[in-house]
């Protein structure tokens, strides 16, 4: 018996034109002003850029706008303040209460403000989703100008999951009227930690 | 059954209502305008993407057997489906393996394509919908009317009505927040307690075997991670060679789609979740076909930005269900016809051939040209009205003699004149809300010959 | 001399013979000798947007023994010229079909490219709305298009900026389709309505009392809808401003 796969493979083989080549293009971009450039970005997708010296201040920062209740999260084991994340008994339901996740991101784009978590940054795929708020912890180094140079930074990476985050979950879906919180966080936060050491 | 036209009369009975359709979408247009302009590599880009994908397409067998092998290397099953059946029935057998009945969704236009969900629910799944506006248009019993959009057709009185009946939000309800935060509820629900999540693809890359997924939402995250098993649809012409290619088409999909510099959420799945199981199922279903077609193998190209519908004034002032197929607009128009020519023959003439898809085309699919190549095929195939092809043929034969062209046209003016009732009934539609123009006294032809003799 | 044959669009000639006659003065003002080849009639692409392409072989014939022999032929109709630059084929003369195509301009991009004209002595006292029309626009490229990201530019404007007089009004959708799109108009004929009543509403809104571009197809159609409405904003094709005093 021929196998679908045998029968679209065939198929395709017989109707693909022949072979085209492409060239590679390679756009300069500017790295000048980039946290700034981000900043602006990142409020225009409805998120929200903070500036803090050192990773002390994560926690004082935390109190003063998101209050004492709720269950606040981090994968970063600098904050050690917060409760962790075990990655091989957490249940990905147990975190459908979290209030807050903070969490560290590798990359930061300045074209479209958008984060780059890769799976052992958030140590649970679900939890930049699944927090009502979130708050992304990024160094200096982090920033590129655009979603080109962000791909060559994360080049082969073996990761089995990452995702670009940019800004809170969001929709339009009624009337083209913009609505933050859809299904993930109703907001998102990046603290540029200038001192990322103790 | 209706054709395109007479649908878009029923639509334009409302002209408050075509009005605000228009406006909404032309505003989305503008957005676009605006996010582009902001890169002045905008055409570089695009003409970049285009090549990428005219590469990958001609070259599609080798990148399928390299992509499913990466794919089966990290973990995740990989299934093909050579139509619309073989996929349904291969989501419904992982299903019932698994001994699951309920199952959430993320926007998948592939499954719409291949009516999954009626299909599910005939065997007794039960399907929801997790994408805002596909909730939406779930609850209201309809298809989709717009491949972004789903909903853009609706106004939010009636999704309030709607969500009073079942979300059971106060009667006359119709705030976008509170409708919003109803469904986010009630969802959260839905995928805390589906074992099962199917997402569509965006971009399947070659390289690494790797899926990407684009929402704003969130809603194919949530329900992929909180789930056992997570299905991916996806047609064979979503791959893309290589993971850094993703840059070229990220920076295109959203500011084509709706203005903004990206989706919020980007999500790269390359081996399942621990304890997860993954399926990727590679669609054919008319594309290979369409692959060695031509003339049309560039439609699949397509992105689904959406850019093209939003754009063209056909598809705003006539909405997506006229067009009676799962993607509408320009781009459903040069797809419909390849997987059903008769049923699907309206719609390459639901255009004026503006031109307005081809430009803002983020992978330059020639649309327009395609639209026209496909009137060509139809009528070859004999998929046109009888009358018409008199009217052709007689027009053919009237400008091919010359003196015949001049004596009828001096004829059909005096007509004009002397009984303009002959012209100016209810048989001719120009004249339903059109004047006629005015005949001229003298053709140009005949002002020429006498302004000859005049100058002897 | 360069030899230069018009070729008037079918439904010109009949409907709309001013606009041929504008057209051909404007040309000898500008010291060009014109032929009009008396056998002309159409330039096939009402079948062929139709769908009916095989149908225009006889068309196709005609006008390539008509016109051949031009150094260029001059259409004031973007549509029309696009049509034959894209799709003309003659079996009997392939090459001299080929020929054509590259000789066949619209006569804004005629008056521009190759006249290179630098100024025109006409005056027209009348706030004027320009209807790009899309084939002019999107197939000749007569202007910047409203969706590229690139330099602004426009033949009709450069042109119509030289009238004494003439004020031009701003739109809020500048290279929108009017809805006419040949025997779309009829097939379709609820959105084409609907497409031009928008078109013409946006031309009023900004205080036009002359809707003028390089098609008399669209033009007509615009006009159509104005006199059904009783507007007394007026149609003009281009080559009448241009050739006004």
């Amino acid at each position: 018996m021929v196998t679908s796969k045998a029968r679209i493979l065939r198929a395709v083989k017989a109707n693909q034109p022949n072979f085209i080549s492409f060239v590679d293009i390679n756009i300069p971009q500017s790295a000048e002003d980039l946290p700034n450039k981000f900043a602006l970005a990142l409020g225009n997708v409805g998120g929200k850029f903070v500036e803090l010296d050192h990773l002390q201040e994560v926690q004082s920062y935390i109190n003063e706008n998101f209050g004492q209740g709720g269950r606040v999260l981090s994968s970063l084991a600098e904050l050690s303040k917060l409760e962790g994340l075990n990655v091989i008994d957490t249940n990905p339901h147990h975190l459908a209460n979290v209030s807050l996740a903070v969490l560290s991101a590798d990359i930061a784009v300045a074209e479209n403000g958008a984060c780059w978590l890769p799976e052992r940054n958030i140590l649970q795929r679900v939890l930049p989703f699944i927090a009502q708020h979130l708050i992304i912890l990024v160094s200096v180094k982090a920033f590129v100008a655009t979603m080109h140079q962000a791909y060559e930074t994360i080049g082969q990476d073996a990761y089995g999951y990452g995702v670009f985050v940019a800004g809170p979950s969001k929709t339009a879906d009624i009337e083209q009227s913009l609505v933050l919180g859809a299904h993930g966080p109703r907001s998102m936060t990046v603290c540029l930690i200038n001192e990322w050491s103790a | 059954m209706k054709d395109h036209s007479e649908l878009s009369a029923i639509f334009n009975a409302d002209e408050q209502r075509v009005n605000w359709h228009d406006e909404t979408l032309w505003w989305i247009r503008q957005k676009r305008d605006k996010a582009v302009n902001t890169l002045p590599e905008w055409e570089l880009l695009r003409e970049n993407a285009s090549q990428i994908k005219q590469h990958t397409l001609s070259n599609l067998s080798a990148y399928l057997e390299q992509f499913e092998a990466k794919a089966l290397a990290n973990g995740v099953k990989v299934h093909w489906a050579a139509n619309a059946a073989e996929h349904n029935e291969i989501v419904l057998s992982i299903l019932k393996g698994n001994g699951i009945n309920r199952m959430v969704k993320s926007k998948s236009m592939l499954t719409e394509e291949c009516h999954l969900n009626t299909f599910l629910e005939n065997n007794g799944i039960e399907v929801i919908d997790s994408d805002l506006g596909e909730r939406i248009v779930q609850l209201a019993k309809e298809p989709p009317s717009h491949i972004v959009l789903p909903c853009i057709h609706k106004k939010k009185e009636e999704i309030g009505e709607l969500f009073h009946e079942h979300l059971d939000t106060p009667a006359g309800e119709a705030d976008p927040q509170v409708l919003t935060e109803a469904a986010r509820q009630d969802l959260r629900n839905v995928f805390l307690t589906r074992r099962a999540a199917l997402t569509g693809v965006n971009f399947a890359v070659a390289e690494t075997g790797e899926i990407m997924i684009c929402t704003n939402e969130g809603n194919a995250d949530m329900g992929a991670h909180l789930a056992d098993i997570h299905l991916a649809s996806m047609g064979i012409e979503k791959i893309i060679p290589q993971r850094r290619h993703l840059g070229i088409f990220l920076r295109l999909l959203a500011r084509s789609a709706t203005g903004q510099p990206i989706t919020t959420y980007s999500s790269h799945f390359r081996t399942p979740r621990l304890g997860q199981q993954m399926h990727i199922i590679l669609v054919d279903n008319g594309r290979s076909q369409q692959l060695g077609r031509d003339h049309f193998r560039n439609a699949l190209k397509c992105i689904r930005c959406g850019a093209c519908m939003n754009t063209c004034p056909v598809y705003r002032k006539s909405g997506g269900h006229s067009y009676q197929y799962t993607i509408s607009g320009p781009i459903g128009s040069i797809l419909a016809p390849n997987l059903d020519m008769k049923k699907h023959a309206d719609l390459p003439f639901a255009s004026t051939l503006c031109g307005s898809c081809t430009n803002v085309c983020p992978v330059k699919i020639d649309i327009h040209n395609q639209l026209y190549q496909w009137r060509q095929e139809l009528v070859g195939a004999g998929y046109v009205d009888a009358k018409k092809k008199w009217a052709m043929k007689a027009m053919s034969f009237l400008f091919a003699h010359p003196s015949l062209f001049a004596w009828v046209g001096k004829v059909g003016r005096r007509l004009m004149m002397i009984g303009p009732y002959l012209f100016n009934n209810k048989l001719n539609p120009w004249y339903h809300q059109r004047e006629m123009p005015r005949a001229a006294k003298q053709s140009f032809r005949e002002w020429y010959k006498q302004r000859a003799k005049n100058n002897g | 001399m360069m030899t230069v044959g018009l070729f008037v669009p079918c439904y010109v000639d009949q409907f709309y013979p001013k606009a041929a006659i504008a057209t051909l003065e404007l040309l000898e003002k500008l010291g060009v000798k014109v032929n009009f080849p008396e056998r002309q009639t159409c330039c096939g692409q009402p079948m062929a947007n139709s769908g009916f392409a095989h149908l225009t072989q006889a068309c196709d014939e005609l006008f390539t023994e008509n016109f051949a022999d031009f150094d260029y032929i001059i259409c004031p109709s973007g549509s029309c010229a696009l049509h034959l630059k894209d799709h003309l084929h003659s079996s009997k003369y392939p090459e001299k079909a080929k020929q054509i195509q590259a000789k066949i301009y619209e006569l804004v991009e005629f008056l521009v490219d190759i006249l290179k004209v630098q100024d025109l002595k006409a005056r027209f006292p009348h706030k004027v709305g320009l209807h790009q029309s899309c084939h002019g626009l999107r197939g000749l490229k007569l202007a910047q298009m409203s969706e590229l990201v690139a330099p602004a530019f426009s033949k009709p404007l450069q042109l119509l900026h030289m009238v004494e007089a003439l004020e031009m009004v701003t739109l809020s959708r500048k290279d929108e389709c009017c809805g006419f799109g040949g025997t779309f108009c009829v097939t379709e004929e609820a959105v084409s309505v609907k497409m031009g009543k928008d078109r013409v509403a946006d031309h009023i809104a900004n205080g036009a009392t002359y809707i003028t571009g390089v098609d008399l197809s669209c033009l007509m159609h615009m006009e159509g809808i104005l006199k059904r409405q009783g507007s007394g904003v007026q149609v003009i094709h281009i080559a009448e401003i241009l050739n006004a005093s």
